[in-house]
């Protein structure tokens, strides 16, 4: 199972095993990571489960597209690597992907 | 911080209080128990992709039971009828009793029934829970001729999700327009359009006065003597707060369960969050009791702050989502008390455009439709509160991102 590493703003890491499939986002949701909100369930109308991908990593993620890649231009602190977790489906070849979370979602 | 907090009401509320008590420090027991499912599952998907079928029922679990089990937090399926708040305790509906140290009511709200003759018949179905759609889905197969009575977010995403399989579908809604209790004519119009385009027939002013059919639906009837022919019916009418265990324990209930800003009922060691709780909502002014579930998750965090003894008040701007067909409808904010309807796009073309509400130049809510950026400027402008010139909300060409920074 690829294994998907968190960073919080406060330094706070989680190195957690996310099944082929599920999300960036629901990976956190499972653990309990507070750094994502994903208020509206991972259909993308929200924009709380925001996170900055590694640059590593961030040809492999790809990049925003239609209503993420709009609402990422509103969040707190956007950066060249945002993403919404919950459009970011783990695959094998993400195994090992780190993702850094916000200071905050709003 | 020991002993046991019981969850009642397997609910998004429920789904993050847990969670959230660990991370504020509790030690001890915590149960959630359901009536409905043991596992918090999510409810907005049962009218949309889950009805439609391109989403499996394990999906909807906010988190695997394994997850649970690994923090801790005991999963039970049950029905408590009662609080006796002398003992600190819960009695089931199968006789068993539990003690709590602090108790939360997620109990959320259930759906409003349609008080009219027939209601009763096979094939009268309403929508709010996972096997609520399974009987749905069940019957679906043999429907040709589909009524939903309620022109409101259900039973229009119901419509959408079923026009999506190729079912036909009729929109029966008592006011003159769609959508009337939550959005301005001009949105309820483009909805009203948009499902028209999409094949459903939508009819307003239509209040029903019968279900008929023998033992098995066969129409709907309405008070001035219409009648529809229809093999399904959905009714989404609304819901009502499951307030009662509250009421019937002497905790105070007026639409919802009266609660303070850090989701604290009189009784110190009972607290309620979620559709079933009535909260004081300090940049509003006023009290409000929401249905929705960025309200149950936040005002959940609030509560288990609470129960371990910290601070956290609850005081977001609330805000909503609708899926539907092609459209993504974000709302930010409550329109109540607007004086104008600002204009950007134009919903009598296209399906692109936000409905700006204010009073004077202050922001009250914005309906975006297919307008991501615009939902999100309007959250950050209801939260700062800055005074804003009409105008620019209705000029395509002004950025208005300037107005945030």
């Amino acid at each position: 199972m690829p294994i998907i590493h968190y960073v919080e703003a406060n330094g706070g890491e989680y190195e957690v095993d996310v099944p082929v499939g599920n999300t960036v986002m629901q990976g956190a949701v499972d653990n309990m990571i507070d750094g994502i909100l994903a208020e509206c369930g991972g259909v993308c109308s929200c924009a709380t489960c925001h996170c900055y991908v590694d640059e590593a990593w961030y040809d492999k993620v790809g990049e925003p597209e239609g209503a993420e890649k709009m609402m990422l231009e509103m969040v707190v602190a956007p950066e060249p690597t945002s993403r919404l977790s919950c459009q970011i489906k783990v695959t094998d070849e993400l195994d090992g992907l780190v993702v850094r979370l916000p200071v905050s979602q709003y | 911080m020991t002993g046991r907090v019981i969850i009642v009401g397997a609910s998004h509320a429920a789904a993050q209080l847990a969670p959230s008590l660990r991370q504020e420090g509790w030690t001890g027991d915590i149960w959630i128990i359901g009536d409905d499912s043991a596992v918090p599952y999510q409810r907005p998907p049962l009218s949309k992709d889950y009805l439609s079928g391109e989403r499996g029922r394990e999906s909807l679990q906010i988190r695997p039971p394994a997850v649970y089990e690994k923090h801790g937090i005991k999963l039970l399926k049950g029905r408590v009828v009662s609080i006796d708040r002398a003992s600190r305790s819960v009695l089931l509906e199968n006789g068993e009793r539990y003690g709590y140290d602090k108790l939360a009511l997620c109990t959320g709200a259930r759906v409003r029934q349609l008080q009219v003759p027939g209601a009763n018949l096979q094939g009268v179905h309403y929508l709010r829970t996972l096997d609520d759609v399974d009987g749905i889905r069940g019957q679906l197969q043999s429907a040709t001729r589909v009524v939903i009575v309620g022109g409101g977010y259900i039973g229009l995403e119901s419509a959408a999700a079923l026009r999506r399989l190729g079912v036909s579908v009729t929109v029966l809604e008592v006011q003159p327009r769609l959508l009337a209790r939550v959005t301005a004519p001009e949105v309820s119009a483009f909805y009203r359009r948009v499902h028209t385009e999409e094949g459903v027939v939508v009819l307003t002013d239509w209040a029903v006065a019968a279900i008929e059919g023998d033992g098995q639906v066969a129409g709907v009837v309405s008070t001035d003597g219409r009648r529809l022919p229809a093999d399904l019916v959905i009714v989404g009418i609304g819901v009502i707060p499951n307030t009662e265990l509250a009421s019937g324990c002497g905790l105070k209930v007026d639409n919802g369960i009266w609660v303070d800003g850090y989701a604290a009922t009189e009784d110190s060691r009972i607290f309620a969050a979620g559709d079933c709780a009535n909260h004081p909502s300090r940049l509003l002014g006023r009290r409000l009791r929401l249905e929705s579930v960025p309200n149950a998750m936040e005002q959940a965090k609030s509560a288990a702050a609470s129960i371990c003894g910290n601070r956290l008040c609850y005081d977001g701007y609330p805000w909503f989502w609708s899926d539907q067909y092609d459209l993504k409808l974000q709302i930010a904010g409550l329109h109540d008390g607007f004086d104008n309807l600002v204009l950007r796009g134009n919903p009598e073309q296209g399906r692109s455009f936000v409905a700006w509400y204010l009073r004077g130049n202050q922001l009250l809510a914005a309906d975006c439709i297919n307008r991501p950026k615009e939902f999100m400027v309007a959250r950050q402008l209801l939260v700062s509160g800055i005074g804003i010139d009409p105008a620019h909300l209705a000029d395509e060409n002004f950025d208005l991102k300037g107005l945030i920074s």
